[in-house]
């Protein structure tokens, strides 16, 4: 399957940067996450959730230590059931508790990361997890991009599915009770799913600048939208574009990846701020 | 449109619902008893208004009967032989709070209220159909394509009637739907409500501080505050010495007014 994608980028992207392998899988990588975190940040944003997501980034770093401590090579599976279990934690904390809910998290983001540092840096040994602050889209396997297509196609359907309950219980929870969806229900669904995303992603883009990546392209298509189509319409194209020019750019400038499209999606972002009156 | 050609539009048999029974109804919410010792009956095709102060529980009420609040005792809605069903329900919240830089239209809310294809792909044309359809029945087919920050109070308050109504409810809850449209506006509104009501067999449970409105226009009036104070007609509510004396003058001047000469406060009356 990646010979067909190989002899497909030497056939229409005959350039000097096509020529490695990496790039290959990496320009793959790259169209299969912008859909991803195109259809997610929109909800993400429209459910206010950007500090929840926010928090589940940065949990990753207890998540790995948990799966380091367990003795396991490539934590990734520890650290989305660990996720997972935190979401969970955190919708049941929201309910239960009647504070406010960015107190509630963000005293679980803060320890979450204390927790993951203090574990990881036993015996001065946190230098080797920093691949994980920064990212590196770079190094992705054909494996992972196969893993990240599963995920997308995942999302896919369960938003053909699912979506307009999402979108009723993210406009008004009382409202989306009244037509008969189960809205504490929808919103863990929810919740799962964005940790799910979240994690799986963490080690190609780096935990500090996930929620970046997920938020600035749905904020900006946010500035020129005004229905539904339009939002995602514009996030996906925001995020398709900021993460091409984004891959080019760090190869010619050898910068991180994952930096370096956040930085064409804040563009993007002050761009349409500027625009903003023209369209509300 | 006309209010006869809606009615003829929402082609429906009388619903199977006969009455909503409230016994011994109650809500606690964490150590604060709201409502306590509720018992009501609202049969099918009735307009029930609860009108009490500020803090009466209304709302709450209304939140326990949609499930949205845990109550105590017992709540049944029953058919003609009296078994229990499921019913559909509508509602108009009091205010909807959303964000107002959301980019939802009006034409997404309202389809992604009626079926589950997802509102970000394209609207079929069908849908558009139906969805302008019915926000015609309450005079707001304009608004289809509005993002729902953009709306008014009363241009908002007119799309989640449309939408309570979509598909026709058996019980239809109405939380102080009019408190910010105007006078005509109100009318239209109640003209609306009634004429859904007699058509349908529909219940209807409106809160509301329009004593004046609710006079010409309910069936029945209860009074709440924390518990059932008063249940009956609007004349015999408003005529009781009692009521008059703990809920003050100003009810009867309400009513005074009202009983007098009620087309008076229709054509130049603001009431709050």
């Amino acid at each position: 399957m990646m010979e067909t994608w190989y002899a497909l980028v030497n056939h229409l992207l005959p350039f000097a940067w096509t020529q490695h392998t990496f790039m290959k899988n990496a320009l793959l990588a790259v169209l299969l996450v912008s859909p991803l975190f195109a259809i997610m940040g929109t909800m993400v944003v429209n459910n206010k959730m950007a500090f929840f997501s926010d928090t589940i980034g940065h949990s990753a770093l207890t998540g790995i230590a948990i799966g380091v401590l367990l003795g396991f090579q490539d934590p990734l599976w520890i650290m989305v059931i660990f996720s997972v279990l935190l979401a969970l934690a955190i919708s049941v904390l929201k309910t239960l508790t009647n504070a406010s809910t960015d107190t509630t998290i963000g005293a679980v983001s803060a320890t979450m990361v204390a927790l993951g540092i203090v574990i990881l840096s036993r015996g001065g040994g946190f230098n080797k997890f920093s691949r994980f602050l920064v990212g590196d889209l770079l190094s992705i396997n054909p494996d992972e991009v196969l893993l990240l297509a599963f995920t997308l196609a995942g999302v896919v359907i369960l938003w053909g599915v699912m979506f307009n309950k999402f979108l009723l219980v993210s406009v008004n929870p009382s409202l989306a009770h009244s037509r008969g969806i189960p809205v504490r229900l929808i919103d863990t669904l929810f919740c799962i799913t964005t940790a799910v995303i979240v994690t799986i992603s963490i080690q190609w883009v780096g935990i500090l600048i996930i929620n970046s990546l997920l938020i600035l392209p749905a904020a900006a298509a946010r500035n020129i939208s005004r229905s539904m189509r339009q939002y995602h319409v514009a996030s996906l194209l925001i995020t398709f574009t900021s993460g091409i020019a984004g891959l080019l750019m760090s190869y010619y400038w050898s910068t991180a990846t994952g930096a370096t499209i956040v930085l064409f999606a804040a563009l993007f972002y002050l761009g349409t701020l500027l625009v903003k009156p023209r369209f509300a | 449109m006309s209010k006869v050609s809606i009615i003829q539009k929402t082609h429906r048999e009388s619903c199977g619902l006969c009455h909503t029974k409230l016994k011994n109804f109650g809500v606690t919410i964490g150590r604060t008893e709201i409502l306590r010792d509720i018992d009501l009956h609202i049969q099918c095709g009735e307009l029930t208004a609860l009108v009490g102060p500020n803090g009466a529980g209304k709302t709450t009420l209304l939140k326990a009967i949609l499930g949205e609040i845990r109550h105590t005792g017992e709540l049944s809605f029953l058919d003609a032989g009296d078994c229990r069903r499921n019913p559909v329900v509508g509602y108009v919240p009091q205010r909807l709070d959303f964000d107002p830089g959301s980019p939802v239209s009006v034409l997404d809310l309202f389809s992604a209220c009626l079926s589950s294809w997802p509102v970000c792909l394209v609207h079929s044309r069908r849908r558009r159909e139906r969805v302008s359809a019915g926000l015609a029945s309450v005079q707001a087919e304009h608004l289809l394509d509005r993002r729902l920050g953009d709306l008014s109070g009363g241009e908002l308050q007119r799309v989640l009637l449309a939408m309570a109504l979509e598909p026709n409810p058996d019980l239809l809850l109405l939380d102080e739907p009019v408190s910010g449209i105007d006078v005509q506006g109100k009318e239209i509104f109640y003209d609306l409500v009634s004429n859904l009501r007699k058509q349908y067999d529909l219940s209807i449970i409106l809160v509301s501080h329009d004593w004046s409105l609710v006079s010409n226009h309910a069936d029945r009036i209860v009074l709440l505050d924390r518990t059932v104070q008063r249940c009956g007609t609007p004349q015999e509510v408003f005529s009781d010495e009692r009521i008059l004396r703990t809920y003050g003058p100003a009810i009867s001047k309400d009513t005074e007014q009202t009983f007098l000469k009620p087309r008076l406060i229709h054509n130049g009356g603001v009431r709050a």
